[in-house]
């Protein structure tokens, strides 16, 4: 770990304002992934600003009869919610079927959003990784390659983002706000809000140096039944080999994101469209373009078969 | 004294204390956190300093240049050491690779720098600024494509012949013959290598995590050239070891490499993401297996043949031990190949050969079963054997896998499975039964052990004997309470310093018979001298219940050392009795499986294991061994794999994150059953072993119920759900 300064901000702008006018700066909230990232030297940040005093820990109901999750709700506070629990359990069920019960409750709503690829080779600073350092190569295209991505990949990486609570604000169309240091506010669609890597994987989302994200916002309930599916190899305590993020109505149509597949929370509206027709029909839409390596290639068919599997729950 | 001839009747037989679930001696200093671990010692002369390791970022190769320059003047910093500026080092006979490497680079992460600082955080971050330029070397890395010259051995892993195999298996009207896989795997113990090392002039001590200590003293003083005298080992407290520390590993002897260096202790605990390539695995096996029978179900013919690889100088997985000795067959072929490979050092992990062996031999007998149309349960029993088959004049000492086979299938409900696999379904899930036969040598060492009687009537037990969580401290109190007739709260047990008369140590299930046999020796010669002291005559004396009587005599233990205290100190040594009858375990697996038919995840649902292994000297500690040799089996079976990359000859997902082992979620409700044995050729004790014992079979009875789940048969482990899934049922 590389030596660092520490400060502990005391409004939103002031936050955005100190890491935006410090080209080492970055923010730390429950710091779940910061901090192992930093003692491997992934992450060299020489300045940390604390956001945990911006009274961003608070779930309120908005006026158009959503939720607004500050940035600083725990997942394990957010999972527990009685109105997302009611209203939003794919939400609840994504989140507890990640990390471990100490991990949720460290980790922050925005930190999840933010959290970097479990890649092999990302972690190994022996291996050659774009997304670590820009232009020194990926080892994992070649390599090992079983849990990585295979939609949404590029020549340069083939990462995938691996939260799950992610995966289900995605199926329930969230948004993420912002302030940056002017504090100028601005919400992002979630599904704008990851980046996919192209040939500059280390740009994993839209905001800018010093944007904060203040709240994740839901969109008032849409009903239906709520499912997430994460499929691994052990029963718990292991990234998505590949998940499902489902809310299905009574009619058999419904939405579907995927977890463990992309670098970001896959979900192809025009598939959604498709449910009636079944998992096949999705999924033939969501991965028209999928480009898995040998390793990777049953993710295709997995992800099917577990959304079929959600449908025929459904349908019981 | 040396065990020659069968046990007769001996004061271990009154099993007041020994067969008794005794609790763990250890265990409250365990729960309290009171238990000293190596990293955690306090009785150490002065302030230590930290350590940390760099290891090589190539496989193979050389170090061109190393620049300490800019770590050097970073806070905190007291000195680096490197094969640059170190002494020159031997090498223990154990070791393979170096374990302190450059300029040649033998395999990833082997240790070529430690940074040794003021505070562990400067330690690593000056290591994070040791810039090193390599000169990548051509490795082999890919056991497939070495497999072709890979070599036969001698000594115990020659192959050996029995009668006609060639013949037998081509006339033989039933066959089997599939080749299976292992994966390299790891030992994944809770505590991680770790040491605390000082020097006092020219002697060495260490307060260390290791399963043998007068192996790790003398390959510590080999490797730093001391005589053996001037190296003091501790460990008394080992948080898991599993074969990955049986060996001297780069803990150690960098830690006291770096207190040479700057003249204090140092303290260095092995970060995670640098021990799965940094010490010994598993290695990979790729095994052929061709079974023939009559069409009534006898083994006709049996032939094993498994390759492995290993760095030059090491040595094989011997993955073909157990089906010398498993199954009755007139003609018997085994070969082991060993292929060099440039990979991290391959080395035992628990039940070496067995575990792997069975995992491949275990699925091909169900597969014979299935071709014959008979119960793999009964299949096994018609060829069960009483003698060596490769030497029939040789008997089991003592051979119940019979009996574990058959009150397994009673109390696990195997009637009810399905010969026809995929018939039984829940739901979305498939349901599957699984058995296999669990068979592990034992294994008997030479162990010695101090004891003292106090005045007080306290018996103190002293041997360099390891407790790795198994439960050693427990059992060798239970021994020595037994022994001189005193409950176990009278009896101290001390272990694992090299000061203390030299034991088994934890390896190969030897530790639980061996060393409790060491202290059988010795609590007899006390029991002499306990005697003698009191005026009465050894021969006829009873020791019971604190008092020692004779005829009509009859005395407080206590009083034996009231002019001084009694010590006597003794080597249990074995006679060729291993050599007349063959000493096994036994046991039988059972397993039932859920698979979802749509995701093809595998869950656990029930487990069983009847185990044949003498006498059990606690079936409170015995069983934990088992359950967790068990949880083993199902990380074996279902998810543990060292994923090789094969371009750069590096274990990729190296940490806890990336090697997955079971979690509690993977875990059902696990029964054990204890046949109630005593074998008499064994040892006084009686017993033998189950930690590895455990594990043997248990990856074949989850494979084999994943079949009878699913009728798809994965012969290549991890069985993991991509092997299978596109032959699952069709989905709606």
């Amino acid at each position: 770990m590389k030596a660092f300064t520490y400060e502990r901000a005391r409004t939103p702008a002031a936050a955005a304002a100190a890491v935006a006018g410090n080209k080492g700066a970055k923010f730390i909230a429950g710091g779940t992934n910061l901090l192992d990232l930093m003692k491997l030297e992934i992450e060299t940040p020489t300045h940390l600003v604390d956001v945990q005093d911006l009274g961003l820990d608070r779930i309120e109901e908005t006026k158009e009869g959503g939720l607004r999750i500050g940035t600083l709700v725990s997942n394990t506070a957010l999972a527990a919610d009685r109105r997302v629990r009611k209203d939003y359990g794919v939400l609840t069920r994504a989140i507890v079927a990640g990390a471990s019960g100490q991990l949720r409750n460290k980790a922050t709503t925005g930190g999840n959003l933010l959290q970097r690829t479990r890649c092999p080779y990302f972690y190994d600073t022996n291996q050659a990784c774009n997304k670590r350092k820009p232009g020194s190569g990926c080892a994992a295209i070649g390599g090992f390659s079983r849990q990585l991505g295979v939609i949404g990949t590029s020549d340069s990486c083939i990462a995938t983002h691996p939260s799950d609570m992610a995966i289900a604000l995605r199926v329930l169309d969230a948004a993420v706000e912002t302030v940056d240091a002017s504090g100028k506010a601005r919400s992002i669609v979630i599904g704008e809000f990851h980046r996919l890597p192209g040939n500059t994987p280390h740009l994993e989302n839209v905001l800018q140096p010093g944007e904060l994200i203040t709240a994740v916002t839901l969109p008032k309930p849409i009903g239906g039944r709520h499912f997430y599916h994460k499929v691994r190899d052990r029963a718990s305590y292991a990234f998505a080999l590949v998940s499902v993020a489902a809310v299905l109505n009574e009619d058999g149509s419904g939405r579907a994101a995927f977890g463990g597949v992309a670098p970001r929370p896959w979900r192809v509206e025009a598939a959604d469209a498709q449910m009636r027709s079944g998992a096949g029909a999705v999924a033939k839409t969501a991965f028209a373009e999928a480009r898995p390596t040998h390793e990777n290639a049953f993710k295709v068919a997995l992800a099917e078969r577990t959304l079929a599997a959600l449908i025929a729950e459904n349908r019981a | 004294m040396k065990f020659d001839t069968p046990a007769g009747t001996n004061p271990i037989d009154t099993m007041k204390v020994i067969g008794q679930a005794v609790d763990r001696v250890d265990g409250k200093l365990k729960t309290t956190g009171q238990a000293p671990y190596a990293y955690e010692h306090g009785e150490i002369p002065g302030k230590p300093a930290y350590g940390y390791i760099i290891g090589a970022a190539i496989a193979k190769g050389r170090i061109a240049a190393m620049n300490t320059a800019e770590a050097k003047r970073m806070p905190g910093v007291l000195a680096i050491v490197s094969a640059e500026n170190a002494q020159p080092l031997g090498k223990g006979s154990m070791n393979t690779a170096k374990l302190l490497g450059g300029p040649v680079v033998e395999h990833y992460h082997q240790a070529v720098a430690v940074v040794v600082a003021e505070s562990f955080e400067q330690a690593r971050s000056a290591a994070n600024a040791v810039r090193i330029e390599y000169e990548r070397g051509a490795g082999r890395f890919d056991l497939v494509k070495e497999k072709p010259g890979a070599q036969p051995l001698t000594g115990n892993d020659a192959d050996t012949h029995t009668g006609d195999f060639a013949g037998a298996f081509a006339s033989a009207p039933v066959q089997v013959d599939q080749t299976y896989t292992t994966p390299d795997q790891n030992h994944a113990m809770m505590e991680p290598f770790a040491t605390i090392a000082w020097w006092d002039a020219d002697a060495l001590s260490v307060w260390t995590s290791n399963q043998m200590i007068a192996w790790n003293k003398r390959e510590l003083a080999a490797t730093f050239k001391l005589p053996p005298e001037k190296v003091h080992v501790r460990s008394p407290f080992i948080g898991g070891g599993f074969g990955g520390k049986l060996f001297l590993r780069a803990d150690a002897v960098m830690a006291a490499l770096g207190a040479k260096a700057c003249g204090r202790p140092v303290k260095i605990a092995m970060p995670r993401p640098l021990m799965l390539n940094n010490a010994t695995h598993r290695p990979a096996t790729i095994q052929r297996i061709r079974l023939g029978a009559t069409r009534d179900g006898k083994l006709t013919a049996i032939g094993h043949e498994s390759w492995s690889g290993d760095l030059p100088g090491g040595g094989p997985e011997s993955a073909t031990q157990q089906t010398k000795l498993l199954y009755a067959g007139a003609n018997r072929l085994t070969a082991l190949r060993l292929a060099e490979l440039d990979l991290p050092e391959a080395n035992a992990m628990r039940a070496p050969g067995e575990a792997p062996g069975l995992m491949a031999l275990e699925i091909a007998i169900d597969e014979m079963a299935e071709k014959l149309g008979m119960d793999p349960v009964k299949f096994r029993v018609l060829n069960d054997t009483q003698v060596d088959p490769e030497h029939p004049e040789r008997p089991f000492s003592q051979r119940n896998l019979v009996r574990c086979l058959e009150e397994g299938a009673d109390r696990f409900g195997w009637n009810r499975r399905s010969a026809k696999p995929a018939q039984m379904r829940e739901g979305r899930w498939l349901i599957g039964m699984g058995v296999a036969a669990a068979f592990r040598n034992n294994i008997n060492m030479t162990s010695a052990a101090r004891v003292r009687l106090a005045g007080d009537g306290v018996v103190t037990v002293e041997t360099d004997m390891t407790d790795i969580g198994t439960g050693s401290y427990t059992i060798i109190a239970q021994t020595a309470a037994e022994m001189m007739g005193l409950p176990v709260e009278k009896v101290r047990v001390k272990l694992g310093d090299s000061s203390f008369p030299a034991s088994a140590g934890s390896g190969g299930q030897w530790g639980a018979n061996s060393a409790t046999s060491g202290v059988y020796a010795a609590c007899a010669k006390l029991r002499d001298m306990a005697a003698q002291s009191l005026g009465m005559d050894p021969a006829s004396a009873e020791f019971s219940d604190g008092r020692v009587r004779a005829g009509n005599r009859s005395a407080a233990l206590a009083e034996a050392a009231k002019a001084g205290e009694l010590v006597a100190e003794e080597t249990m040594q074995w006679g060729d009795l291993g050599k007349k009858f063959q000493q096994s375990t036994f046991g039988a697996h059972f397993v039932e499986v859920a698979v979802d038919s749509y995701t093809g995840e595998t869950r656990v649902r029930r487990m069983l294991a009847v185990c044949a292994a003498g006498r059990i000297l606690n079936p409170k500690t015995a069983r934990s061994q088992v359950i967790g040799a068990m949880t083993m089996g199902v990380g074996g079976a279902l998810m543990e794999e060292l994923a090789v990359d094969k371009r750069f000859g590096f274990f990729v997902n190296h940490d806890l994150a990336g090697y997955e082992v079971p979690v509690h979620a993977d875990i059902p409700h696990q029964d054990v059953v204890f046949l109630d044995e005593a074998d008499d050729k064994v040892s006084p004790m009686k017993a033998k072993g189950v930690g590895e014992l455990g594990l043997c079979g248990v990856g074949a009875a989850v494979a084999n119920a994943v079949y009878n789940a699913t009728g798809v048969r994965v012969r290549d482990y991890p069985i993991t759900l991509h092997k299978y899934l596109a032959k699952l049922p069709a989905i709606a």
